[in-house]
């Protein structure tokens, strides 16, 4: 595009060129002041941006993508991260060195960023409305009623519905993904040069996510705003942009065009972080757990439902139930992995909540043979079944050492003495790729995926018969995903485990699982083996999420997928009243579809 | 790269104790506090009076207390006493209010509070209503009627104290025992079968050493100040025993003419509470293992 633009007159490319880059960035160093000396972020790199490019900078957690953004937008956290070296050049204005000022004029004016989490981004205690308006205000002068016609046309540009009624709403009464319309409205209102979006859809659900990124694309061919997105998705990076830069440790490892990126990658990073993508169809190729119907089940629910109180009015009566898990039956065999699928709020965790007795439930959930109820379980019941969870930062106690965690289910349990204990730790240290000389450290000394691996081993401990990794792999970087989707299958192969694996990817869910339950609004629409859910998906949801999951091929761009208009359902219902209970069929060879909605 | 790093530094883990007496700081508190301690016990062999003598050469010839210098080191008070002597036996008196009613009151506020923000339900519920009807009442009155019941000596005095004064740290540690409760690693240790006892003492407590830290060395100041209110209402310590307090309180009303005598022991507060909290601060951050290597 560029290209075509310089070789043009000398007059016209003279235009072009003031018009083409609108954001240059020229051997930007950025580095972080420690204790031991300065320690840098982002080393050297160098960039242009085109008006109406997409350019991606992705990378794994720490590869510096975020704090290059943050210099670009002078939010660098001062005093320790400073720019070091090389100049941030916004058409004629170099950005590096300029004082706060005249920055924060720019910022917001000519160029907008938005975060991943828009909830903590906006100011939960200002409408909508008055949080645009104030946004328009502080760069232009123009009256209240002037801007507040602006707001309108801008929530109406990003496809709210109702805008008129949005206009007066807190952010908390809106949804994750019109919240995030609403960021993308307040950083567009004043159409800005260039556009920040900071992994804008992470924190979103896959259908969500796939109509915040058409609506980015459809604005863009608007408005002409330059985007740099960065992200750690592959599949985003090959669906929405045209360059990209891959970042690793503050280097740029390559850069180029997304099509010979993907198709061609030069460097072996690269290389690694594509084959680390988990891609629909690549389940296909692994061999399916042994047929073990005939076996008793490990886990049997039996018409589950969790439901909470919501209290209102002077005497708290209950005038609202929320219906969290609604009349749910499955049943996990010995060493299969059964697959729970959904977006948040479906209801998937909570029941992995309700398997362990830590929420109340109606129904029946029996594990090997226990009865669970809501109270203290049984010592031989807690030793069948384990929980692996999200984050595993927050699921380690961190003022205890490693090896005392690792050790603690023995303890907990009487099994055996110190010295067992310590030798079982270092054993099970061993198992899940660790060292056992990292027994004295502390979980903060460790990375997200060894922590994830700390979990595992505490999981293993008391040997159980059934894992549950509830979003076990979704904060970790692709790579180390990988990693550990194989210790998982490697764990389950060598002991007989079985997993119930919670997941909101469709694409890593495909890949390790033999059964599959898709959950929406706390309950089961198809159930079935991974090959009839994925190679033949009846309900339309299901197909919906597959359909939403981008693909890290830059030649498959689909068209966007249609949006579901009104409000968004919720599983809050009166007192006395409930859902409509989705029968389930089997409509051949135990492929269960919710009845009515085919 | 800076695993490797890590794994130098942490190979060889030092006692807690050696990393709090590499804290320049935290070895001034301990030293101050050691200095007060052992003036206290000491004190009838270091004072170079008895407590309670009024001199007859302590008093100018209009009767005025002597300014420090001289035969009385730090001057005399109203009544002709050596203030050096009875700052050494005050330091008696308000070690041990600042010491073991302090003390007290943070462990009963810790209890309190950890119970009620572990259990929720009705215990929880019961045992705030009680701490929220224990804070509207004003404490100074509760102080003087629990005073009054029992017949005043020092260790009534610092039950008294604790038993206003465990209030505060209660709400506190409630707070932050009910979101520590929701955290995943509490849940964690549930599914593993954990005891209650095991997750509050082994899990929660250390999480809360922090706030426990800070609520104690601020203690130290306040409830030295608390027993001389009440010794000033006459429902402390008993005259002619001296504390920090009561001394500060005697000759207030004489500050423009004596300032000495409200300055040097309330000097002596100050001293014992910034070597409290010196000493607390370095501890919070000794004991804390994401502070490792920051020292």
């Amino acid at each position: 595009m560029t290209s075509t633009r310089q070789t043009s007159t000398a007059d016209t490319a003279a235009v072009a060129n003031s018009s083409a880059t609108v954001l240059a960035v020229d051997g930007l160093c950025v580095s972080v002041r420690s204790e031991s000396g300065l320690a840098t972020l982002v080393s050297d790199l160098s960039f242009t941006l085109a008006r109406g490019e997409t350019l991606a900078i992705a990378g794994e957690s720490g590869s510096g993508k975020s704090i290059t953004s943050l210099a670009i937008m002078g939010l660098l956290p001062p005093p320790a991260v400073r720019v070091t070296g090389g100049v941030i050049r916004l058409g004629d204005t170099a950005l590096t060195g300029l004082p706060e000022g005249q920055m924060r004029s720019i910022r917001g004016d000519r160029i907008a960023m938005i975060f991943q989490e828009p909830m903590t981004s906006l100011n939960p205690v200002l409408t909508v409305g008055s949080q645009l308006c104030e946004a328009i205000r502080a760069h232009e002068p123009v009256s209240r009623s002037a801007a507040q016609a602006r707001a309108l046309e801008a929530l109406r540009q990003v496809r709210l519905s109702q805008p008129e009624q949005r206009m007066g709403q807190f952010p908390h009464e809106l949804s994750g993904g019109m919240r995030q319309r609403v960021m993308i409205a307040m950083a567009l209102v004043l159409r800005p040069e260039v556009l920040i979006a900071d992994e804008p859809t992470t924190a979103l659900d896959v259908t969500v996510q796939r109509e915040v990124l058409d609506l980015l694309r459809d604005l863009q061919r608007e408005l002409g705003t330059a985007i740099i997105l960065i992200t750690h998705d592959m599949g985003v990076v090959a669906e929405m942009a045209e360059r990209v830069i891959i970042m690793r440790q503050g280097r740029m490892v390559e850069t180029g065009n997304v099509r010979d990126i993907f198709a061609r990658p030069s460097h072996a990073y690269t290389r690694a972080l594509l084959d680390a993508v988990p891609r629909m169809g690549a389940g296909a190729s692994r061999p399916s757990a042994a047929h073990s119907e005939r076996k008793v089940p490990v886990a049997r629910l039996d018409d589950v439902s969790v439901r909470y109180d919501v209290r209102a009015g002077l005497m708290g009566r209950v005038s609202h139930r929320v219906h969290a898990v609604e009349r749910v039956s499955f049943d996990i065999r010995p060493g299969e992995t059964f697959a729970l699928v959904g977006e948040s709020g479906c209801g998937k965790s909570t029941i992995a909540k309700a398997m362990v007795g830590l929420v109340p439930h109606e129904g029946m959930i029996d594990i090997v043979g226990h009865r669970v109820t809501g109270g203290r379980q049984a010592g031989a019941f807690r030793r069948a079944v384990q929980l692996v969870f999200q984050d595993p930062m927050a699921a380690l106690d961190a003022r205890m050492r490693v090896g005392d965690l690792v050790a603690e289910p023995l303890v907990i349990h009487g099994i055996g003495n110190a010295t067992e204990q310590r030798k079982r730790a270092e054993e099970l240290m061993i198992l899940v790729g660790l060292s056992p000389d990292q027994l004295n450290r502390y979980p903060h000394e460790f990375s997200g995926g060894q922590r994830q691996r700390i979990c595992i081993a505490r999981a293993l401990a008391l040997q159980p018969q059934l894992v549950i990794a509830d979003e076990a792999v979704s904060a970790l970087d692709v790579s180390v995903q990988a990693q550990v989707l194989a210790l998982l299958r490697d764990l389950q192969k060598n002991f007989g485990i079985a997993i119930l694996f919670i997941s909101h990817d469709m694409a890593v869910v495909e890949n390790i699982s033999d059964r599959v339950a898709v959950m929406f609004l706390g309950q089961i629409v198809e159930m079935g083996t991974r090959e009839q859910v994925f190679g033949d998906p009846l309900h339309p949801y299901t197909r919906r999420l597959i359909q939403a999951v981008p693909l890290p091929d830059p030649d498959l761009k689909r068209a966007p997928i249609p949006r579901l208009t009104g409000e968004v359902a919720s599983p809050i219902h009166r007192v006395g009243f409930g859902p409509e209970r989705r029968q389930l069929v089997d409509t051949g060879d135990g492929h269960l579809v919710a009845m009515g909605d085919r | 790269m800076t695993d490797a790093t890590r794994q130098v530094e942490t190979a060889k883990p030092d006692g807690a104790l050696r990393r709090l007496l590499r804290r320049k700081l935290a070895v001034f508190g301990l030293v101050l506090i050691g200095l007060v301690l052992l003036g206290a016990i000491f004190a009838p062999w270091i004072a170079p009076f008895d407590p309670a003598e009024q001199h007859f050469d302590g008093l100018t010839l209009e009767g005025a207390p002597l300014p420090p210098g001289g035969v009385y080191l730090l001057g005399t008070d109203l009544l002709g006493r050596d203030l050096f002597t009875r700052i050494l036996y005050g330091a008696q008196t308000s070690l041990i209010i600042g010491v073991a009613a302090n003390g007290l009151s943070l462990i009963i506020g810790t209890l309190v509070g950890i119970t009620a923000g572990f259990f929720r339900g009705w215990i929880g519920t019961v045992l705030m209503r009680f701490t929220d009807l224990m804070m509207a009442f004003p404490a100074l009155l509760l102080a003087i009627c629990l005073a009054a019941i029992f017949t005043p000596s020092l260790w009534i005095v610092a039950m008294v104290i604790a038993l206003v004064n465990w209030v505060q740290t209660a709400r506190v540690i409630y707070t932050e025992t009910s979101s520590l409760a929701e955290r995943d690693f509490i849940a964690a240790e549930r599914i593993l079968g954990a005891s209650t006892g095991r997750i509050l003492f082994r899990h929660i407590l250390p999480h809360l050493v922090p706030t426990i830290i800070v609520w104690g060395t601020l203690g130290i100041s306040t409830t030295v100040l608390l027993e001389a209110t009440l010794s000033f209402l006459g429902v402390g310590v008993q005259p002619p025993t001296p504390s920090w307090g009561n001394i500060i309180f005697e000759n207030q009303t004489y500050f423009q003419a004596a300032p000495w005598l409200v300055f040097i022991p309330g000097a002596a507060v100050l001293l014992l509470a910034l070597a409290f909290n010196l000493v607390g601060d370095a501890l919070r951050d000794v004991l804390d293992p994401l502070q490792r290597g920051r020292d």
